[in-house]
């Protein structure tokens, strides 16, 4: 087939924007690799996919993908979704953005459209620093970890990122790190095809900033180390699963449940009140 | 001399596919590919990075694992079948 020469990501990416601005051995890239072929896999039609970023490193992810995208203000992703979403309930809305912008500036954002389990997918690349601003530390910055506001090393507790999501009420918490390929990709099938909110941490290595800074390496050394210190535990207790700079990343499915999306909740409730006068609301739930 | 012919058991190959000009040397796919069938060249490309070179196709499976690795689009890989006629002769064989 002659097709085949071409990289199957492309036919998703704005060819006119390439090459694109991620430094080499940036974890991103992998990252946009896996959502492509989960895409494929998933059987969705892509023009009901909607991808949304903020601002950061991956918040270009929304620009570079040739599917419907908005790149919103920095931490406004996850309410920006759950407007489109619940306007056009037969959408996919997708979130893509940085650890800085998702669980920082928009954490707010975050912790409540868990808690109503608004139907959107977020795809939370952590790799612990405000890459594109230069280097701030993070919400997710281990502790002793240096980063351009903390030269002698962080002293505030991070994030637990599965965690936090698991305990405001996700129904789908997944954490994969970049060399996780084939398992991230199924993550991400899953989460796509799930109803609620979903939360999927990637680990992703930083070479510009964050390695650099606590020398630990380029990308590949970071890659390396992400394969011999990682161990899957699905299931695990998300309690147990935070992260210590140079400590064992603990990776896997953490949760998969089911209740109510939002709309889901909204319908049972007026119906439950106002009976055959009320008339649900489109969820875009098939269940 | 009698020639043993032994086809391969193999059933599918891969074919592989690097663009240079897009590769920015990270080396993930030469160290990740479960059969070594990449190494990091000598050559720098215009932008001058080392970008993989081939050293052996024939263990290539076309998993596309450096696909999925490769964050500047640079390299991928299918599978192909290789049909019943295109059997490979031992190396041995003959
Ligand atoms: S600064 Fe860090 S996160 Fe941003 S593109 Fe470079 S390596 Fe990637
Ligand atoms: S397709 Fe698989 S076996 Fe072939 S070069 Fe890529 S990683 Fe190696
Ligand atoms: S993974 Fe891609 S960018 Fe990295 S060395 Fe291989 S081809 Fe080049």
């Amino acid at each position: 087939m002659k097709n085949q020469h071409i990289n199957p990501v492309e036919p998703y990416l704005r060819m006119d924007r390439m090459p694109h601005i991620w430094c080499p051995g940036c974890g991103i890239g992998i990252v946009v690799n896996c959502f492509v072929r989960a895409l494929n896999q998933s059987g969705i039609d892509p023009d009901l996919v909607s991808i949304i970023s903020g601002i950061g490193c991956t918040g270009r992810i929304a620009g570079y993908l040739k599917l419907d995208s908005f790149h919103t203000t920095h931490g406004r992703p996850i309410p920006f979704a759950t407007g489109l979403k619940v306007a056009r309930p037969e959408l996919k809305v997708l979130v893509f953005s940085g650890e800085g912008d998702l669980v920082s500036i928009g954490g707010n954002h975050l912790i409540h459209a868990a808690r109503r389990n608004s139907d959107i997918k977020v795809f939370c690349v952590n790799n612990f620093t405000y890459a594109m601003t230069g280097g701030q530390v993070g919400p997710t910055a281990p502790i002793h970890s240096i980063a351009t506001t903390t030269p002698y090393g962080s002293y505030d507790r991070p994030f637990n990122l599965p965690f936090l999501a698991d305990s405001t009420g996700a129904v789908y918490v997944a954490r994969w790190t970049t060399y996780h390929v084939r398992q991230l990709t199924r993550s991400m099938v899953e989460a796509i095809n799930k109803p609620g909110f979903c939360f999927v941490e990637i680990i992703a290595p930083c070479p510009t900033i964050y390695q650099r800074r606590n020398r630990l390496g380029d990308g590949l050394e970071a890659m390396r180390y992400y394969k011999r210190y990682s161990r899957v535990i699905n299931g695990a207790n998300t309690r147990m699963v935070g992260l210590e700079l140079k400590g064992p990343i603990i990776v896997g499915k953490f949760i998969d449940r089911d209740r109510s999306t939002l709309l889901e909740a909204m319908n049972e409730e007026f119906s439950s009140k106002l009976g055959a006068r009320y008339q649900p609301y489109p969820t875009g739930v098939v269940r | 001399m009698a020639v043993e012919r032994r086809t391969s058991r193999r059933k599918s190959r891969g074919e592989l596919f690097i663009d240079c000009e897009r590769c920015k040397g990270c080396g993930f796919c030469v160290e990740f590919c479960p059969t070594q069938v990449l190494a990091m060249g000598e050559k720098l490309n215009r932008k001058g990075y080392h970008t993989p070179v081939i050293v052996d196709l024939e263990v290539c499976t076309g998993c596309d694992l450096c696909g999925l690795y490769c964050p500047d689009f640079a390299i991928h890989a299918v599978r192909v079948k290789i049909e019943a006629g295109e059997a490979k002769e031992c190396d041995n064989g003959g």
